[in-house]
């Protein structure tokens, strides 16, 4: 028996109008079009999604797992970029 | 214990969950990939016994319903599959493995569905034990497979509720519809409470995977959830489960139930069930005749990305 095996391609579905498009799972397809037809079948049986995305996985660059701490460092120690980090009396209305 | 390792021991300890990509011992991945497989195969093969009733549904009502609820399972099936790929499994080879009997699928698809009572028992009492199974897994420590249990647990529902429904119409029809009803749940009470697995003490890999939090309640925990839930819900249809000693408890507040012939779950998974063997069978046949559709699409996409390439 061949193995005739397809490409992993990522779903991404927008759930409604003013979301953002969500990851939502993998499927198998043998091009593009047919991903977006069996995505349709497979994650919007129950009216989920507006729009679908998909992208072949071997085409995603992602950041490593394992150098998760340092990746992320540089965010790490700016408390200043939150408002929390700021002290304003009680009184002052509207902030 | 390397920083890895702790990591992981670290993730697992305060409750978050595992993504793809992080590290993880050999042993989690292993376990994690036979678990999401074997439950993925089940839903495969979970098609064909309530399958087997679509054309011969008493009306059009009943077979969209039906349709959907198989294509539900094939959904399901899909959904783990692509969790499993996250650890880094095959699908081919998945495929594969179910074929050749390397990786087993719950033993409950090994019975037949006599009448189309069955269709209903089997969305009350096995998917309702299936959703006792779930619900905790939508808390596994791999994320993927959560999620996929999510989705899962939403749908589920409505096989449920759609079983318990048409045997509540059948129980409002004629005798021997209501008999009908009665022998379906005499043949199918006794595997329901065997799709929980082996007792607790008969169970050796319940401690590993309880630490590891992918599975979250004991097979005798949840099998009990189980009973107590559905003598009430037998009550109010209108019919008995096959078991005399199963009555209320005061003193533990749970239904006792009379022992499980575990030879017969032993027997079925070990290949000897009414089914097995057809069941495989569709199966393999099913993948071997789309063969010819997998290598076409193939090279109808290899065609079109050749023009587009010149154009």
């Amino acid at each position: 028996m061949s193995r005739n095996s397809w490409p992993l391609y990522e779903v991404f579905v927008r759930g409604k109008r003013g979301l953002n498009h969500v990851h939502v799972g993998s499927l198998h397809a043998a091009d593009d079009e047919m991903a977006v037809r069996h995505a349709r079948d497979l994650y919007t049986r129950r009216n989920e999604g507006v729009s679908i995305w998909v992208v072949k996985a071997a085409d995603i660059t992602a950041s490593s797992p394992d150098e998760k701490d340092p990746f992320f460092e540089p965010s790490g120690d700016k408390v200043y970029r939150h408002p929390t980090f700021y002290e304003i009396p009680d009184d002052v209305p509207h902030m | 214990m390397t920083d890895l390792q702790q990591d992981f021991e670290a993730t697992i300890a305060a409750d978050h969950r595992i993504e793809p990509r992080d590290w993880l011992p050999e042993g989690y991945r292993k376990t994690m990939i036979r678990q999401i497989a074997q439950h993925a195969h089940s839903e495969i093969i979970g098609m064909q016994p309530e399958g087997n009733w679509i054309t011969r549904a008493p009306s059009l009502r009943r077979k969209a319903i039906l349709l959907a609820k198989v294509q539900d399972e094939a959904g399901h099936g899909l959904y783990l599959y692509s969790a499993a790929e996250t650890l880094g499994a095959d699908r081919g080879d998945l495929t594969e493995m179910l074929i050749s009997g390397r990786q087993k699928y719950s033993s409950i698809f090994n019975y037949p569905t006599l009448t189309f009572a069955d269709v209903g028992v089997i969305g009350w009492l096995v998917d309702g034990a299936a959703i006792c199974n779930q619900v905790p897994l939508c808390r596994s420590s791999y994320g993927p497979y959560a999620r996929a249990m999510i989705r899962i647990c939403k749908e589920e529902s409505f096989h449920q509720r759609q079983g318990y429904e048409l045997l509540l119409t059948l129980m409002r029809g004629t005798q021997a519809q209501r008999d009908m009803v009665q022998d379906a749940v005499n043949r199918w009470w006794w595997p329901s409470l065997m799709m929980f697995g082996p007792p607790d003490d008969a169970s050796p890999n319940t401690a590993q995977s309880m630490a590891w939090k992918i599975k979250r309640h004991t097979n005798d925990e949840l099998r009990q959830r189980f009973v107590d839930m559905s003598v009430p819900q037998a009550e109010k249809l209108g019919v008995t489960f096959p078991d005399p000693d199963l009555k209320w408890n005061a003193e533990r507040e749970h239904y006792d139930f009379g022992p499980i012939d575990w030879s017969e779950l032993k027997r079925v998974i070990s290949g000897d069930g009414p089914c097995n063997a057809e069941r495989i069978e569709n199966r393999r046949r099913a993948h071997e005749d789309g063969d010819w559709v997998r290598e076409a699409a193939i090279a109808h996409a290899a065609k079109n990305s050749r023009k587009a390439a010149v154009a």
